[in-house]
């Protein structure tokens, strides 16, 4: 196979439709959404790239990864090559591949996408990913680093930590992972459900950390278990990317009446612990016809269709913008409503209503509108006058975001913070103790998956740098 | 994975299992407790570190295995392993000198009130504990704690044992007499002794310490779960707690979060066909 068709040819072929699971059949289930392309598709896909000199794409992926290239080798029908492209500039594309935003990244600056629809990147970033895993056989070896006797800690098994933790250890650190948790991950487990992201996919990334020789120990909370300095003293190095995970509270009245969850309790229940998952999970959730999720980005999504799953007959979001102000993935948004989620646009939250026996009954809530621009440039949702509405649920779930959690910065006094509570930290990731680098939603507060593992992958090379001296 | 090297029954369904965990054993201060998963599939829950040896590399756990999870945790055996325990959580107990404190254990909770008596007792204070159970045979580590004690004083409902009736009343004789009436009050057990004990203190003013036990799932403030009205705010009981100040604890609230999952639990019990069931479901 190759890849010389005119760009007329390429021009002519359309964009392919990610096969997947009928929405009524999927609603009640949690396996994955998207099936993945065919082969005749992906070839079908990479096809329709123009090679273009500009690489406007690679622009805009926040880390570079040489999209033309490995869409070429895909073209050729050459996988090992692709494979190796992606790899070198991604170390979790399985990942990336499911949970990027790429209509705001890479396929945003796609020249097909001025006139008719941008190359499916994200879907061809999977496939190639996929087949990886599939195929380690013949995937070309990787030659094995030489020890160089240096040691670094890295805190969190997150995005970043593992992003950070596969570098370093390509380059023959010896590297240790400390989670807090029971299981690796960070919010790739506890957040983001297996409908998007299945398990696998984590435990295959995390396995090939274990055969670069990347220790992970869980259960340590550093902060708690063990400090930052004692870190510093035994290794060389420490990188922090311990996420962000204090969920905001709402601050409204009802708040603490029982069937209130913050997004993370409801998802950790479910993905972490399995509840609802199996008849007979030990850890309890609850399971209510009518759900309300507040909230517009990536995690109201995930809990409102989690919701779905558990056996809401009205499992709604009640969001204070309009659906185009939403932050959350398109696909998201889209796959959401074909499930039968109900979008309650331009509403919010005013008071969490109750039965007298303490269980929530309704979410009380008033009419928005679009005001000027604020300084995020929404416009931002002023509310309508005498428009106080009640919306029946047996649950809500909040999912406005969290904060930075002070566990780990609380011992480490040197530690410099921003007003908010985030590790400060230069472009490489060093912060104000020498040695010592941060990364990840920690750094940013909550971000994106692609973005913590740009920061893993900057710190790495700073890291190494750091070391050589 | 963390082997138990010893798992000794205190009273009925009260465990006291020692772990090889160095680590925690090294970190953890009074008041502060794990996160503990028995194994794959089960729940995490929080248990109090009971007493911990450095040096041996192990800590103490008292276990009262009232449902699933704890009755499955006190039934691994000596030389078996339970695969996740993480910690030390929580903040450490602020100890001083206050002069004459008295503690106040209920239940299960006597055994969470063991670090911090041992504590209070280290740092001179004169302390008078009182336990209290249902009867006799829910009295526990009353030799323990009347080593470290200046009094020790029992009560049971049935009056099988010391005085009959509630911890509240040999509590509320001492706080009548000004000779015998305490600067600080600490108190540990269920959510109704807790509330009983605030109010008595509340009107003399008198410093009083509770340690609360909502129901938590991470137990590092990343998911709240553990939530409690604690004046005009909410607090995380895992990361701010679990001990607080008792004369701003909403302890109703607390109660009643502690129902959320009743009927789920009973659910459980009965598919397990355990004999709790009906006294849950009640
Ligand atoms: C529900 C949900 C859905 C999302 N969906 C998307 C999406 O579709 N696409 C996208 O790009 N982004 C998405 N995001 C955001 C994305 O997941 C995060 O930006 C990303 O995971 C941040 O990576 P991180 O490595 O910085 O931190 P995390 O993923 O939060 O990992 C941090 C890890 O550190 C551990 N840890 C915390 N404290 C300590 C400590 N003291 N000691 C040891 N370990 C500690 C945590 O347990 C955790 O495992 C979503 C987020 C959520 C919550
Ligand atoms: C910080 C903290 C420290 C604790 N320390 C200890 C300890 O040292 N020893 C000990 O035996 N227990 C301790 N507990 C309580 C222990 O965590 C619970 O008893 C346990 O979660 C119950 O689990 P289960 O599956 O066995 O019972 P379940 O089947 O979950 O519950 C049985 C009954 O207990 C109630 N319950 C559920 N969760 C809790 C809870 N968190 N606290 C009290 N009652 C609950 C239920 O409503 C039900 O009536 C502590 C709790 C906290 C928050
Ligand atoms: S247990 Fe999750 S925040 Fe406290």
């Amino acid at each position: 196979m190759s890849n010389d068709l005119s760009p007329k040819e390429r021009m002519a072929i359309d964009r392919v439709h990610m096969p997947e699971l009928p929405a009524d059949e999927r609603s009640t289930n949690f396996e994955e959404v998207n099936l993945g392309l065919s082969a005749d598709q992906a070839l079908s896909e990479a096809q329709r790239c123009l090679q273009c000199k500009t690489r406007n794409c690679v622009a805009g992926c926040p880390v570079g990864v040489s999209i033309p290239e490995f869409i070429d080798a895909l073209a050729c029908d050459d996988l090992p090559k692709a494979a190796k492209i992606l790899r070198g500039d991604n170390a979790l594309p399985a990942v990336c591949g499911r949970v990027c935003p790429q209509e705001t990244q890479c396929e945003a600056l796609c020249v097909r996408g001025k006139k008719g629809d941008a190359v499916a990147i994200g879907y061809l970033e999977r496939y190639v990913a996929d087949w990886a895993m599939l195929h380690p056989d013949r995937l070309l070896k990787e030659a094995k680093p030489e020890a160089t006797g240096k040691s670094v800690a890295v805190v969190g098994c997150g995005p970043a930590g593992l992003t950070a933790a596969g570098e370093l250890a390509r380059m023959g650190h010896q590297v240790t992972i400390f989670e807090a948790l029971h299981d690796t991950g960070g919010v790739l487990r506890y957040g983001i459900p297996e409908f998007r992201l299945p398990k696998e996919i984590i435990d295959r990334e995390v396995a090939v950390l274990a055969e670069l020789g990347v220790t992970i120990e869980c259960n340590v909370i550093i902060g708690k278990t063990l400090t930052v300095a004692e870190l510093s003293e035994d290794y060389d190095a420490v990188f922090i990317a311990n996420g962000a995970g204090l969920p905001t509270m709402l601050n409204i009245p009802g708040e603490n009446l029982k069937g209130v969850y913050a997004a993370n309790e409801f998802l950790t229940r479910v993905n972490l612990m399995e509840a609802g998952r199996r008849e007979d999970s030990a850890t309890p959730i609850l399971q209510r016809d009518e759900v309300a999720v507040i909230g517009g980005g990536n995690t109201a999504m995930d809990c409102v269709r989690t919701a779905r799953r558990l056996g809401a007959k009205r499992a709604m979001i009640i969001y204070r913008r309009g659906e185009a102000e939403m932050p959350a993935r398109i696909e998201e948004i889209k796959h959401a409503k074909e499930e039968g989620v109900e979008f309650i646009m331009l509403t919010a939250p005013l008071a969490i209503v109750g039965t007298e026996d303490g269980w929530v009954s309704a979410l009380r809530c008033q009419k928005m509108e679009l005001g000027p621009a604020d300084d995020s440039g929404r416009r931002r949702p002023q509310p309508v006058a005498d428009s106080e509405f009640d919306i029946p649920a047996g649950i809500v779930i909040n999912a406005v975001g969290t904060n930075a959690n002070p566990l780990l910065t609380a011992t480490a006094p040197d530690l410099k913070l921003n007003k908010w509570g985030n590790v400060v930290a230069d472009e490489e990731g060093q912060t104000s103790i020498p040695g010592v680098f941060a990364g990840g939603d920690i750094v940013r507060g909550g971000a994106t998956v692609i973005l913590a593992m740009g920061d893993g992958k900057r710190a790495a090379a700073a890291i190494d740098q750091y070391l050589k001296r | 994975m963390f082997e138990v090297v010893s798992n000794e029954i205190l009273a009925e369904n009260l465990h006291k299992m020692v772990l090889v965990a160095p680590r925690i054993a090294k970190a953890r201060k009074a008041g502060q407790f794990v996160m503990v998963r028995l194994a794959q599939g089960e729940e995490r829950i929080p248990l109090t570190i009971g007493d911990a040896d450095p040096a041996a590399g192990t800590i103490t756990l008292f276990i009262q295995a009232i449902g699933a999870s704890t009755r499955k945790i006190v039934s691994t055996p000596v030389g078996g392993f339970i695969r996740d325990v993480a910690g030390p959580l929580g903040k450490e107990t602020h100890i001083t000198n206050w002069g004459r404190v008295v503690c106040v254990g209920g239940g299960v909770g006597t055994a969470v009130l063991f670090p911090l008596v041992k504590a209070l007792a280290e740092a001179g204070n004169e302390i008078t504990t009182i336990i209290g159970g249902r009867s006799e045979r829910y009295v526990i580590l009353a030799d323990e704690l009347g080593a470290l004690s200046k009094n020790l004083l029992i009560t049971t409902e049935d009056g099988s044992l010391g005085y009959k009736g509630f911890v509240t009343g040999p509590l509320s004789e001492m706080i009548a007499d000004p000779a015998r009436a305490p600067q600080a009050v600490f108190a540990v057990g269920p959510v109704p002794m807790m509330k009983a004990v605030a109010n008595l203190t509340r009107e003399p003013g008198i410093e009083t310490i509770v340690s609360l036990n909502p129901i938590m799932i991470d137990g590092t403030g990343m998911c709240g779960g553990c939530r409690v009205q604690v004046g005009s705010e909410t607090k995380f009981a895992c990361v701010d707690g679990p001990e607080f100040d008792a004369h701003l604890v909403d302890f109703d609230g607390l109660s009643d979060r502690l129902t959320s999952y009743r009927k789920e639990e009973a659910a459980r019990h009965a598919a397990e066909g355990c004999k709790l069931a009906k006294e849950v479901a009640k």
